[in-house]
């Protein structure tokens, strides 16, 4: 984002893969996305050289805000150095030779698949999620040119019908993922499949979050400081999950927990999905009450982001 | 809220003809309904019932001509120069539509208790226990048991699938309803529930009801006007026992003999 993308000559590859003429695409579709806060923009989405369900729309449009300049962090799940991360932060080293790290404060733009970091961002950063589905109301009503028009005429009934029914049939919202917001009193809109545990982060971020939908050709995008409200009902407030322990490695309370099976025994962990915000703690003294644990040291690791990324 | 005069029309139709290509869908039709009146359409199949229905219910555009509604306030509103959101606003506030397939009218895939609801939320409805008590009071209403409230529609009879669409579209206390062969499908015993309930219902709550049937039995029952259609015309109008009981038309005479007498 600092920089203005120049032609970048990199033997194959224009700077980070797309053609210039399809970053002016995609940042014509950005625009209007945060000139419009949670409406979904349709865009004319390319094939990548990866599968959708990859992360084809995070990809696109982080290739188009990237500048020469940017240190770009890549999550998935919460982690730095699981499949989908590694592969896509591979992808822009080799086309876009643009720093790469794993501490969400270095980062100026971060992409992301399910999480937001546990660490507060800040306005110079750029949060890109990867979307499967951007319709919130895909499957409450299958047909597209319906639910464009129950979004154009705020017809938004049938989302409560959903959470009815998850009251009605769990006695409480169900939802745990993909919790559906009011972005800015206007639009409703799926916040990607990140757990509604992350759903406050949202409201009033201080970071640009855009949202890319690959395969349904779909950019969205919530602006700094804007106002996203969690849908519920009056006598079933929104909830975020809680978790009755900290985490087993750094000790940490009030933030999302992975279940990490140790062996075949019963022997479980919970522990930081944020993987970055867990080394980060660790590495300033935080133990949890399984850091001891051999089975648990192994799958903590104990290489500091530096070594992991050098290998 | 009543601060027009009874004797006010509620919905004024001016000439409206459909024409589907050179085809007539309906024409030349032009009636008054007034408040807490039961109109029925009669006529065989093809004869432009239902697409009159649905240029009235705005869902089909008329080709030409003027529906005229008067809204809660009083005023009167050509309804296709309404905005669409008010429209629909209108369509799930003050109107209902029975559809003949209830599947149709349910969404089949969510419990009893959401169906009814979904109009008050769509309204802005959102205290559940609130919402789950009215849906509760209006199963009990159209005679469905409390304990069907979190079942899905998939799992009710034809007969309890049209009750619970009737009380899916009666929760927000409509003025006016659309009914396109509420009684189609069902057996006798059934229809005959349904029909008691409906009159007792319309009666309660002074419905105005538009009500498309090919069974003269229904219009008898339920309706104080009828207008028997024919070819997209409406061919004779009137009071429902004078058409029923001494018709003009060489066509309606025939519609009345059909009737199969036990």
């Amino acid at each position: 984002m600092n920089a203005t993308a120049q032609i970048f000559d990199q033997g194959e590859y224009n700077f980070a893969y797309l053609d210039e003429q399809t970053k002016r695409m995609i940042r014509r579709a950005i625009l209007k996305g945060i000139a419009i806060p949670g409406y979904q923009v349709p865009f004319a989405s390319r094939e990548m050289p990866m599968p959708y369900g990859w992360g084809t729309g995070g990809v696109q449009v982080t290739a188009s805000i990237l500048g020469k300049d940017d240190c770009l962090k890549m999550i998935d799940q919460g982690s730095d150095d699981t499949t989908n991360a590694v592969s896509l932060r591979g992808f822009f080293e080799k086309t876009a030779n643009v720093r790469t790290t794993y501490e969400t404060s270095e980062a100026t733009v971060i992409q992301t698949r399910h999480r937001i970091p546990e660490k507060e961002l800040r306005e110079d950063q750029v949060l890109v999620f990867q979307v499967p589905i951007p319709e919130p109301l895909r499957f409450l009503e299958p047909r597209e040119t319906e639910t464009r028009k129950m979004h154009a005429l705020e017809d938004y009934g049938l989302m409560h019908v959903k959470l009815y029914e998850d009251i009605a049939k769990n006695g409480h919202i169900a939802t745990t993922y993909a919790y559906p917001v009011m972005v800015n009193d206007r639009y409703v809109m799926d916040p990607s499949p990140t757990p509604k545990f992350d759903n406050p982060k949202i409201d009033e971020m201080a970071a640009l979050q855009l949202y890319g939908a690959g395969r349904e050709k779909r950019i969205y995008a919530i602006p700094p400081y804007t106002k996203v409200k969690s849908l519920d009902f009056e006598d079933y407030p929104f909830e975020v999950q809680k978790f009755d322990k900290p985490c087993g490695l750094c000790g940490a309370e009030h933030v999302y927990l992975d279940e990490v099976i140790l062996d075949d025994k019963g022997g479980r962990m919970f522990v930081c999905s944020d993987s970055d915000y867990c080394e980060e703690r660790r590495a300033a003294g935080h133990v949890g009450p399984m850091a001891a644990n051999p089975a648990a040291q192994q799958i903590g690791g104990h290489g500091t982001n530096a070594e992991e990324a050098s290998r | 809220m009543n601060v027009f005069k009874a004797d006010d029309p509620l919905l004024q139709v001016h000439n409206v003809p459909r024409y589907y290509g050179d085809r007539i869908g309906c024409t030349d039709v032009s009636f008054d309904l007034w408040p807490g009146e039961v109109l029925a359409i009669v006529g065989e199949s093809g004869s432009g019932k239902t697409t009159l229905l649905n240029c009235l219910s705005t869902r089909l555009a008329p080709t030409a001509g003027a529906i005229e509604y008067r809204m809660r306030d009083g005023s009167m509103r050509n309804l296709y120069q309404l905005s669409e959101a008010a429209r629909r606003l209108l369509m799930r506030t003050d109107w209902g539509f029975v559809h003949q397939n209830a599947a149709d009218g349910l969404r089949m895939n969510v419990s009893a208790g959401a169906n009814v609801g979904e109009r008050l939320m769509a309204v802005g409805d959102r205290h559940y226990g609130k919402i789950r008590e009215t849906a509760d009071d209006w199963l009990g209403r159209v005679e469905i048991a409390s304990d069907r409230i979190d079942d899905d529609p998939r799992s009710f009879s034809g007969g309890m699938r049209q009750r619970l669409q009737i009380a899916r579209n009666l929760v927000t206390h409509p003025r006016l309803v659309f009914m396109d062969e509420p009684t189609g499908g069902l057996d006798v015993s059934v229809q005959a529930r349904l029909l008691d309930l409906l009159r007792r219902l319309v009666a309660d709550l002074g419905l105005s009801v538009v009500i498309v049937t090919h069974d003269l039995a229904v219009a008898r029952l339920l309706s104080h006007r009828i207008m028997v259609m024919r070819h997209g015309r409406v061919i004779e109008a009137g009071l429902t026992d004078q058409v029923l009981d001494d018709p003009r038309e060489p066509y309606s005479q025939l519609l009345v003999s059909s009737i199969l007498q036990v």
